[in-house]
């Protein structure tokens, strides 16, 4: 079998996914990100917070092969990321980019078949019909499916996006502000998502603004402060208090809720 | 018109379109081969034709000379306007799928002006290196080397920007006009008449070698557009998702825009210039079929054909005794419908900003 059509071996739970180490990033001579290590395993929910300008999705674009690095390196089920074929790649790892336009009046299905390309010619062509299937029944886009993408709204572009990666059936998911674009039941949706994805042993790095949702969704946070990782860990270890008001520079307070006892973070208010 | 429901129903739709355009492409050819000032039946031109494969219906046209017209002036026109008419088509197809915009079309990237700058310092300087293929061979390689230096000069950092590559090809293609302008300044008479009509484009004057000489550089460039076919589909999705999709989108970008330098600079060689043939046809059939590339490049192989075939027959016959520059035929279809174009677009979708 020729290079170009292997399947990449799936990632133990618990086992590396992604392993970052002293990611620089400089553009232009200004500094974006410099120092970050950061690993995900398989079969966990990784957040990715900070402010705005904090560099998070600069290093989900280093993770991602999108920015070059100034310094550092990233290593992709333990290869290296620039050693990796990119076909074989798309077959070990999906990204959902921030912005998602399409050139042309594709129909949400046909966006969503395209999550497919990479498994082409391979024995795991068959799971195509199943795999986009289930993706839009997931997102809910399968209503729509026949509609033209470009005629959709902004949230439900990022939904028949997001049914595009899931479609790809990676080993590696990697979400930049999926949920930006989408109401109070498709964000949860979103998370939910993720969550049985990382039960099913996936790794899942997502980028988030909303602290609520990545407390509650999240298996460990990684929170960036202007191109630095402050912190990493646990929700309830990373999101404190004085951390929060540290970095975000604005009073919080943190309280449980009352069943889960989850953190909920809520900015100090006059 | 909207895409068509399951995958299926999009095949089917796309098949039978192929087959009434290869029908329709038929009828034109064979008409097209019998009328202007020589004429003859499309039954006489289908026997003339079967005789050159050796089969002989024992139908010969009336007149003298007739059947050689028809062999040696003819038929290489009608071919020569359906290769032609395919490679502008499909060049148009692959630009605007590398520029992501329905509106980009060969010229944008400086083939055309390119390529007129090669035959017309041809024509000016008498230059006959290549004998009587200096003017098609110079026509050609300026094309594909100002498109190369388009795309050079757009190129940072290993990544193209579609804007940038845009203007750069605007900023080629004033320079290109103004080296024209100088050109035809520099020339005596008679080669300014060739330049200006060499401008207009024609297919007057078409020749069964100057055929075999496009030939396989538009079947190249059509083989090679159906390979890249899904990666361009996967490329509406942006650079970015595309390459997380497993496509090494500067590849495709090269291979794409020297296929399409070889497929302009190939049919301006000896026809001239003939806009919006690139423009007209994958749009059309991107109304009736959807964007996904594999449909739209059959169907637009055959509509290119079809569209000069026809227009060639217009060029030749609409005026008697005059052969009207067919690329001033194209341009005043191809004006309105760019306009029209513009229009809709604006109202569906607040323009391309």
């Amino acid at each position: 079998m020729s290079r170009r059509l292997e399947i990449p071996a799936a990632i133990a739970v618990g086992e590396l996914a992604v392993r970052a180490r002293g990611i620089g990033v400089q553009l232009d001579g200004k500094r974006i990100l410099e120092g970050v290590d950061l690993d995900l395993h398989a079969g966990e929910v990784l957040a990715l917070i900070g402010p705005n300008g904090a560099g998070k999705s600069t290093l989900l674009g280093v993770l991602s092969g999108d920015a070059a690095l100034t310094t550092g390196t990233v290593e992709i089920a333990g290869v290296p990321l620039g050693d990796w074929h990119l076909q074989v790649l798309a077959r070990q790892r999906a990204v959902l980019a921030q912005s998602n336009a399409v050139a042309f009046p594709f129909s949400v299905a046909e966006i969503v078949e395209m999550g497919r390309a990479p498994w082409r010619r391979t024995p795991l062509e068959g799971d195509d019909e199943p795999a986009v299937a289930e993706a839009m029944e997931l997102t809910e886009v399968t209503r729509f499916a026949e509609r033209a993408y470009p005629s959709l709204s902004g949230g439900e572009r990022a939904r028949a996006s997001l049914a595009r990666v899931l479609a790809q059936r990676t080993g590696i998911v990697m979400l930049d502000e999926p949920t930006a674009a989408l109401d109070l039941k498709h964000q949860e949706a979103v998370l939910r998502i993720a969550r049985e994805r990382a039960a099913a042993g996936d790794a899942v790095v997502v980028v988030l603004h909303d602290l609520n949702l990545a407390a509650a969704y999240a298996d460990r946070v990684a929170l960036l402060a202007d191109g630095r990782l402050h912190s990493a860990g646990a929700p309830e270890q990373v999101l404190t208090a004085e951390t929060i008001a540290e970095v975000y520079q604005h009073p919080v307070e943190i309280v449980r809720h009352p069943r889960t006892g989850r953190a909920i973070v809520v900015p100090l208010r006059d | 018109m909207s895409t068509p429901a399951s995958p299926r129903a999009r095949r089917a739709r796309a098949g039978l379109l192929a087959l009434a355009l290869l029908v329709a492409l038929v009828i034109a050819a064979l008409l097209s081969a019998g009328m202007g000032q020589l004429s003859a039946s499309p039954v006489e031109v289908l026997a003339t034709l079967l005789k050159q494969v050796g089969i002989d219906l024992g139908v010969v046209p009336e007149g003298p000379n007739v059947e050689a017209a028809l062999t040696t002036i003819r038929f290489p026109r009608v071919v020569m306007s359906i290769v032609i008419g395919a490679a502008l088509a499909v060049a148009g197809l692959l630009m605007q799928a590398i520029f992501g915009n329905p509106l980009a079309e060969p010229g944008v990237v400086g083939v055309s002006s390119g390529a007129a700058v090669g035959a017309c310092s041809a024509i000016v300087f008498n230059l006959t290196f290549f004998g009587e293929w200096t003017v098609p061979v110079l026509a050609f390689g300026a094309g594909l080397a100002v498109t190369l230096l388009v795309y050079g000069l757009s190129r940072a950092g290993g990544r193209t920007e579609v804007v940038t590559l845009l203007l750069t090809g605007i900023a080629l293609n004033a320079f290109c006009g103004a080296a024209l302008a100088l050109l035809t300044f520099l020339g005596d008479t008679s080669a300014r008449e060739q330049i200006v009509f060499w401008q207009l484009g024609s297919l007057n004057g078409s020749m069964w070698q100057q055929v075999l000489v496009v030939l396989p550089f538009v079947l190249v460039g059509l083989t090679g557009a159906a390979f890249l076919a899904r990666r361009l589909d996967l490329l509406a999705l942006g650079e970015k998702s595309a390459r997380h999709l497993g496509v090494n989108v500067e590849v495709l970008r090269v291979t794409a825009i020297v296929l399409t330098a070889l497929l302009v600079g190939a049919a301006v060689a000896f026809a001239g210039i003939i806009a919006f043939v690139g423009l007209v046809i994958p749009h059309l059939m991107r109304m009736i079929l959807g964007p996904a590339h594999g449909p739209l490049l059959i169907t637009s192989t055959l509509g290119g054909a079809l569209l000069l075939t026809v227009g060639d027959l217009i060029a030749r016959t609409a005026v008697p005794f005059a052969d009207l520059p067919i690329g001033m035929l194209t341009s005043l279809v191809g004006g309105p419908f760019f306009f029209w174009l513009l229009r809709r677009s604006r109202q569906r979708a607040g323009g391309w900003g």
